[in-house]
């Protein structure tokens, strides 16, 4: 590798670290968002310029069928389809990994690692790792993606024996591995790519619906410890710098994840927890009866309160709620009252799901606050709205050391004046337990679809 | 005379011969050194302080702006491009070169719709 190529991948990284740096505010990001547009320039360019390179006609053609697919996707995919939409892209990144290594397998002269059947040990090891991790975040996303979007069921599937048979598929992948480095056969290459398919598969079916967030982000994770294992083969820092950047990346994002459900990373994977068997299996009935309101009086109320608290949720990502929750808001603050909006950390189904959802909707982020900023505010609130969010509202949490969600930080919806729980109906949510919320004195339910609720209460508000 | 002349030429000859083999062992040297074996090491060196680069830098990331972090870093990754380019680029059809192209069509798809995608959320995002 010349110095000038070199010199250019490294200004790539820079970029690369130099983007991620601009999404620490709104203000900047976008202007690292451009930075990362113009790493990847760079690295492409440099790379079209490597005289081993010479088919530009096939190279264009494949670069313009993909960039045309990719974006006219993300041009018309929904706001709300976000977590599956990304799913989806992490699947391609492992694909695309599998198919670097086993290019790199049978032509391993366009990369500097000898010939054919005498690849030296190093590369061996790497491309077959790097074939492994690509493989695994293929399956395992196209998986979170068929959950997410509803092709396969969001409960988690359970069967005895399963993570036995997922320890004895990882132990005869690392088998694999080590007979492939020693006899370099290519029917080993492809059993390798077959069991870390299958792999892939088993670690995700048993994990319920509200988790890929967590999931999601460990996938991300996955999709850049795969890019920087084929770094590994090409000898190129460019890839493992940023196969290193975007594998810390999704690791922090799940540590936050599991942190905002006071669970263990390994409790997560694990799985089977949550899901629709989880709520009806509830078993107990309450007794206790919980007050129902309407949409009229909870727009005479809110008209006559100063400050105001919504708490959004899934549920309201579910029924396209955003866009009438913000007129509602709207509406409230020309009545003059405060309105904002606390996002727990594991709200939605990825993160920073919800603040997506209402900057679409064209809520200002200066309004929308995190748990940290704003849960000490409950105290000094005339009204919570809780709009398609449950555990996270549940004050068992702090109390019911029995419950599921023991010790989960939640948001102190309770210790507002007056609390609206917009939901469909009493079945208990995510995590299979009773919300105590629903009993308070100072909770009022609202039965009915999010958007409809609102919608109703901006009647309310107008007349 | 002749004799002496003789030997000097057989010494000047086995000179040579060693200065030979001794350039031949240093290129092997760097060869080594500037090759593959030793770029692992080189490789983890890099791959653990960009560990920590990305730990602070992620950190630093507005929680606000999570969703868009997962649109960049999901298109920054495919810069796995780079390999799919190298293994594309021969003229002659091989097998490998196939795989190659596949791999350019899969990266591009998410280079575009990653940046695409993070632009039309980050472009949302609006001050009171």
């Amino acid at each position: 590798m010349s110095n000038l190529t070199t010199a250019a991948y490294l200004i790539s990284s820079v970029l690369f670290i130099l983007s991620l740096r601009g999404l620490s505010h709104p203000s900047t990001a976008r202007r690292g968002n451009f930075l990362g547009i113009l790493g990847m320039t760079i690295a492409i360019v440099t790379t079209l310029a490597n005289p081993g390179v010479l088919s530009y006609k096939e190279i264009g053609v494949a670069f313009l069928i993909g960039g045309l697919i990719g974006t006219s996707i993300a041009v018309r995919i929904q706001m709300t389809a976000l977590p599956q939409l990304v799913a989806a892209f992490h699947s391609l990144v492992g694909l695309a990994a599998v198919f670097v290594a086993a290019s790199a397998y049978y032509n391993p002269s366009a990369f500097n690692i000898g010939t054919v059947g005498a690849i030296p040990m190093g590369s061996l090891i790497e491309m077959s790792i790097g074939t492994a991790i690509g493989a695994v975040t293929f399956t395992g996303s196209i998986i979170a993606f068929g959950k997410l979007q509803g092709f396969v069921s969001g409960n988690p599937l359970v069967f005895k024996g399963q993570h036995f048979l997922n320890l004895l598929l990882g132990l005869g992948i690392i088998a694999l591995i080590v007979k492939f480095c020693i006899d370099q056969n290519q029917e080993l290459f492809w059993l390798i790519v077959a069991a870390s398919f299958v792999i892939g598969v088993l670690l995700i079916v048993p994990i319920g619906g509200a988790d890929m967030p967590v999931i999601v982000s460990m996938l991300n994770s996955y999709s850049g410890w795969a890019a920087a294992g084929i770094g590994f083969t090409l000898s190129n820092n460019l890839l493992i710098i940023t196969g290193a950047l975007v594998g810390s990346s999704g690791a922090i994002l799940s540590y936050i994840m599991c942190k905002g459900m006071n669970r263990s990373f390994l409790n997560v994977l694990l799985g089977g927890f949550g899901g629709e068997q989880a709520a009806s299996a509830d078993g107990v009935k309450d007794d206790r009866q919980a007050k129902q309101g309407n949409a009229s009086d909870a727009a005479f109320m809110m008209k006559n309160s100063k400050t105001i608290i919504i708490v959004p949720g899934y549920g309201m990502a579910v029924a396209q709620a955003q866009h009438a929750l913000r007129e509602m808001g709207d509406l409230l603050k020309a009545a003059g009252a405060e309105v904002r909006y606390a996002i727990h950390p594991v709200a939605g189904r990825m993160p920073g799901h919800m603040n997506v959802l209402l900057a679409e909707a064209n809520v200002p982020y200066d309004e929308v606050l995190e748990l940290d900023e704003i849960n000490r505010d409950f105290s000094e609130t005339d009204v919570a709205f809780v709009i398609g969010a449950n555990d996270v509202t549940n004050p068992a949490a702090k109390t019911d050391k029995t419950s599921a969600i023991y010790g989960m930080p939640i948001l102190d919806v309770e210790n507002a004046g007056q609390v609206f729980f917009v939901k469909r109906g009493m079945a208990s949510g995510y995590a299979g337990v009773q919300n105590e919320l629903f009993f308070r004195d100072n909770t009022l339910m609202l039965f009915g679809d999010a958007k409809k609720v609102c919608e109703d209460i901006i009647k309310g508000l107008e007349n | 005379m002749s004799e002496i002349s003789n030997q000097l030429e057989n010494l000047s000859f086995k000179a040579q011969q060693i200065a030979n083999e001794a350039s031949q062992l240093a290129s092997s040297v760097v060869d080594t050194s500037g090759g593959h074996s030793d770029f692992i090491i080189f490789g983890i060196t890099v791959l653990v302080l960009a560990c920590f680069v990305g730990y602070y830098v992620v950190w630093s990331v507005t929680p606000a702006l999570h969703s868009p972090l997962m649109g960049v870093t999901n298109a920054i990754s495919s810069v796995i491009i780079v390999g799919a380019l190298l293994a594309a680029g021969p003229i002659d059809s091989t097998i490998s070169k196939y795989f190659g192209l596949v791999a350019v069509g899969l990266a591009a798809v998410n280079i575009f719709g990653g940046f695409v995608v993070t632009n039309r959320m980050l472009s949302m995002f609006k001050k009171k």
